[in-house]
């Protein structure tokens, strides 16, 4: 494998990294809807400390490794726009899903909405940029 | 194959967007099911529900993510309209993490089924474990096949 090739399967491996680390911060949202609560409070606890951390894993990996890329192949820019909006939605991403964090950290059942609100952000924000990453509009 | 993806057709990046989406879910409910039972395992005060936990993401959510892997995968290959000889071994090791994980995605959905039965009678951690030991198989294989997908190795 060619360097590059490396480059591009870590890059994909942290996105499906943080993909399915936001899934798994689902699932225990939806197991802690107030209505049927399916864990108790530390276990959620615990659980999200494992979720949390690999979303931001990924998140910083899919940053770097995509930056990298983009100055090593030729093909593509830094500037290029498809790229440009994918680092201001990755901004955003990372923002909201601090805050979704502090949200949830600072008070599970008060802050379960706003949590919920901003982990929404995220997801969407992450769902954006894989379809600016494969349609790559404007290459 | 990277020069194929940098020039393919706009018709793939539909199902390429499935495929990865797909596969996305599927990890992340592989991942939520290893992690509930996982933690089920060392807490023994709450073990029953997060095993009870697993074992219903496994039913509801690893199979519909697998399918949309599955079914993205196929649309993606006929949409790429590869030659027949095109048999490089990212592909093949992509079909047999794909086959065998959903021989093993069969068996952990049976014994889950028989575990949350198992559960309501004081039963059904040991059915819980065998099915966090095959996810967390299941993880490592299919981290492997995105390494392979993305990387594609000759």
């Amino acid at each position: 494998m060619a360097f590059y090739d490396w480059l591009l399967a870590l890059h994909v491996l942290s996105a499906i990294t943080v993909i399915a680390s936001l899934t798994a911060l689902w699932i225990l949202i939806i197991a802690t809807r107030p209505a049927g609560q399916a864990i108790t409070p530390e276990s959620a606890m615990t659980y999200g400390r494992v979720g949390g951390p690999l979303v931001g894993i990924g998140m910083v990996g899919t940053v770097l490794l995509g930056i990298w890329l983009a100055i090593d192949a030729e093909g593509y820019q830094l500037w290029d726009g498809w790229i440009l909006a994918s680092l201001i939605l990755w901004a955003v991403a990372g923002w909201a899903g601090g805050q979704a964090g502090r949200a949830f950290q600072k008070d599970p059942v008060a802050g379960r909405q706003t949590g919920i609100r901003f982990q929404a952000l995220t997801s969407l924000a992450v769902f954006v940029i894989l379809v600016l990453m494969i349609w790559k509009p404007g290459a | 194959m990277n020069v194929l993806a940098a020039v393919r057709e706009n018709d793939v990046n539909l199902p390429l967007t499935l495929h990865v989406l797909g596969a996305g879910l599927l990890v992340g409910t592989l991942l939520a099911v290893a992690t509930a039972i996982v933690l089920g395992w060392k807490r023994d005060g709450d073990a029953v529900a997060l095993t009870r936990l697993g074992l219903k993401t496994l039913l509801l959510g690893v199979f519909p993510a697998y399918v949309l892997m599955r079914v993205g995968a196929q649309w993606t290959e006929a949409a790429e309209d590869l030659p027949d000889d095109f048999e490089p071994a990212w592909l093949g090791i992509g079909y047999i993490t794909a086959d065998a994980g959903a021989i093993l995605i069969l068996i952990s959905m049976i014994l889950s089924g028989l575990g949350l039965r198992k559960l309501g009678s004081g039963g059904g951690l040991g059915l819980g474990r065998a099915v966090g030991v095959i996810s967390l198989l299941l993880l490592a294989a299919y981290v492997v096949a995105v390494w392979a997908m993305s990387g594609k190795p000759d």
